[in-house]
């Protein structure tokens, strides 16, 4: 079933665990230290039961919670309807959000009585918040008011009701409040002229929507801008009638998770808990295409394609966060050079160099470059947001970093933008001139990528990919995108040479040469053909005439899975080395030390700057790849039925 | 969709909204026989179902069920 994307939906969390239930109950039972277990399973698209159980859960292990990472919170609520669902979701929602969430809530219609009352049972709770979670009804702006000047008067006595009650929070409990601007009802009375007609409940509620914000707020109190949220779900979705004659309920209940997470983000940003940093992937986030690969020229950027300028748009808006005080920074596995070309010759490219903070471009591990770029700035790795466009770059970073925010994109750059804005990482509760300045200040300092440490265990990471990887020699059916990849690689590319399809088909049945297609498949798919091989066979020396690879895979063991096969065929047919060359081209520098690493020996420098190498075969030693290799034995076996 | 196909489905969402495993399933369950199934839970017990099974109970027809087997029936009738 194809599944259209919700209104409701948490698009940016990946969806919940398929044994949730199972591992919330060994969350309650299990005596170690729970946060980050409990984090994980928060770090999800829960639906309305799912929260309340893991919430359940959470009041269960407050006590081991209270020494942990996770920020207290005690939210007290005053609502003049049903807010139980949307109460139950906050600790759960609350821990996506760094929080431990503690809530009282007023009873039923109690709401004015608790708040107003200096003994009553919220103030007993000591919230350190509290949430008026006020509507219409309660404000008495649900009746039509046609009279003359009636509108204005029923807003400005909800204003001043809204205010009493703030007041009363302040002087009690010292506390500051969160208010709420008013989704619009759905009902309209004139239609279009609703607008114009001071005294229509639309008029009236977008009017006291209008000035809450500068009238009712003081410093300390926050506003929860619930009318947006509901907009940008679509009122006739949001109101459902049927739950609010039932029980007062006064949204939909599919609804609940995402206002439980936009109201956190408004608690989390209150303590300062809000992401700081947008750390962004270049190769198919910033721009289409590969640009080691496809030169300025070739990538897909600005106006006249609909990818191109929706990776635009996506520049844009990372300069608006910029203005605001959101710091920029650059992971991306490429050459510093090639990586650094757009910024400095694409003449669509809205970002330049002076925007990005620290710009870090090798072929190290993302999780590694990302500790790299939050030490660099002097923040935490958890005030980093991650947008990448590859599955296996976002599930690694996840393994290894759960704390740095990793929004599922999908696949479309179009939703990239629009999935990274509705996760609401970098949500604000004030802008101010050190916001203004923030960025350049991280500017003086932007540090140049420099080769990092390898860190994390990367063979755990690469175990836990399933990797498969097929190993064939040339034929037919892979003839034609054999001859794609030899003229379009540039970079893992040893030698460069470009043959045409009719040279592809003359090495596949010319005896004199060994071939290799190689396919790599992981539990995020299929990447197809991704590497090319082709040997010259001799007597005692078989040649490397070409050996390229898509950086795709890069870092994944691929190259020793290839090694490990030609010289298995080598070997059996009686060569004694293994011979390699590097031909230099302004884009291969990557593989400048291909031969060295794989344990071949320096022979010779040749002319044009490249080297030769070579490996003796009878010391290889095949290493342990964290992979199946597939067709690897038959390719030597057909090899050796072909010479009979 | 059978009856029978229904109760199991509606078994598996009494132990998730409920927070019960392996329940003893017969078609006279109340609230009253389930510690978890509050008038809260109860509502996420309605919503649920109207997820799983793609439909929608007016207010007067889950307010007058006397027991689990007849909101069970109560489907059946909507998904024929």
């Amino acid at each position: 079933m194809i599944a259209l994307r919700s209104p409701f939906a948490l698009t940016w969390l990946l969806p919940p665990v398929h044994d949730f239930r199972a591992q919330v109950k060994a969350l309650v039972k299990d005596s170690s230290h729970p946060a980050d277990a409990i984090r994980n399973l928060a770090n999800r698209a829960l639906d309305l039961n799912q929260l309340g159980l893991l919430g359940k859960a959470i009041t269960a292990r407050g006590d081991s919670l209270a020494q942990t990472s996770l920020r207290p919170c005690r939210l007290g609520i005053a609502a003049t309807h049903t807010a139980d669902f949307l109460v139950e979701a906050l600790p759960a929602t609350g821990v996506r959000h760094g929080l431990l969430i503690d809530t009282y809530q007023a009873d039923f219609g109690q709401a004015a009585q608790a708040v107003l009352s200096p003994s009553s049972a919220l103030y007993n709770f000591k919230p350190d918040m509290v949430y008026l979670a006020l509507d219409p009804f309660g404000l008495g702006l649900a009746q039509p008011r046609l009279d003359e000047g009636g509108g204005e008067e029923a807003v400005a006595a909800a204003l001043d009701y809204t205010k009493s009650l703030r007041d009363a929070v302040h002087s009690t409990a010292g506390v500051g409040v969160i208010l709420q601007t008013l989704p619009t009802p759905e009902l309209s009375l004139f239609g279009s002229f609703d607008s114009c007609q001071p005294g229509s409940v639309r008029w009236m509620v977008q009017t006291f929507n209008q000035r809450l914000a500068a009238e009712a707020m003081k410093p300390g109190d926050n506003l929860f801008d619930c009318a947006a949220l509901a907009e940008s779900v679509g009122l006739s979705l949001w109101h459902d009638a049927s739950r609010w004659h039932a029980g007062k309920i006064p949204f939909s209940l599919d609804a609940v998770p995402l206002c439980a997470d936009h109201l956190c983000r408004v608690l989390a940003s209150a303590r300062g808990l809000s992401r700081k940093c947008l750390v962004l992937d270049l190769d198919n986030t910033l721009w289409g295409g590969v640009i080691g690969d496809d030169g300025v020229e070739g990538i897909t950027l600005g106006q006249g394609s609909g990818d191109g300028e929706a990776f635009l748009a996506i520049q844009n808006y990372a300069k608006h966060l910029r203005m605001r005080g959101i710091v920029l920074a650059v992971c991306s596995k490429n050459e510093d050079t090639n990586a650094r070309l757009p910024f400095l010759k694409h003449e669509e490219m809205l970002l330049t160099e002076d925007d990005i903070a620290v710009f870090v471009a090798n072929w190290t591990d993302k999780a590694s470059n990302l500790k790299y770029i939050a030490r660099s700035l002097n923040i935490g790795t958890e005030a980093l947001v991650f947008l990448d466009d590859n599955p296996a770059e976002r599930e690694r970073v996840r393994q290894e970093l759960p704390e740095v925010a990793v929004p599922e994109v999908g696949s479309d750059p179009a939703d990239f933008l629009p999935i990274l804005t509705a996760a609401g990482y970098f949500e604000a509760v004030s802008f101010g001139d050190e916001d203004r300045k923030r960025a350049g200040m991280y500017q003086a300092n932007a540090v140049r990528a420099s080769e990092m440490q390898r860190i994390g265990n990367m063979d755990d990471y690469l175990r836990s990919l399933d990797m498969e990887c097929s190993l064939r020699p040339f034929d037919a059916m892979g003839r034609a995108r054999i001859a794609q990849l030899i003229n379009k690689s540039n970079q893992f590319n040893l030698t460069t040479r470009r043959y045409t399809e009719a040279e592809v088909l003359g090495f596949e049945s010319d005896p004199a040469f060994y071939t290799l297609q190689i396919r790599l498949a992981d539990r995020f798919g299929d990447n197809g053909m991704i590497s090319v091989v082709i040997i010259e066979k001799g007597e005692s020396d078989w040649r490397c005439d070409t050996w390229l690879m898509s950086c795709r895979v890069l870092g994944r063991r691929v190259e020793e899975a290839a090694l490990s096969n030609v010289v298995a065929a080598a070997e059996k047919e009686g060569a004694m080395r293994l011979i390699g060359d590097w031909l230099p081209t302004p884009k291969n520098g990557l593989v400048e030390k291909h031969f060295e690493h794989l344990g071949f020996e320096f022979v010779d420098d040749l002319p044009d700057g490249g080297t030769r190498w070579a490996l003796d075969i009878a010391s290889y030693k095949a290493p342990e790849l964290p992979m199946a290799l597939a067709g690897a034995a038959e390719t030597v076996d057909a090899l050796a039925k072909a010479e009979i | 969709m059978t009856r029978s196909e229904i109760t199991m489905q509606v078994i598996d969402l009494m132990e998730d909204v409920f927070d019960v495993d392996d329940l003893e399933y017969n078609d006279a369950l109340t609230a009253a026989d389930i510690e978890e199934w509050d008038s809260l839970s109860n509502i996420r017990f309605v919503v649920a179902i109207e997820k799983e099974f793609g439909i929608r109970f007016a207010n007067s027809e889950i307010s007058d069920l006397e027991n689990v087997g007849a909101m069970v029936d109560l489907i059946l009738v909507k998904k024929t």
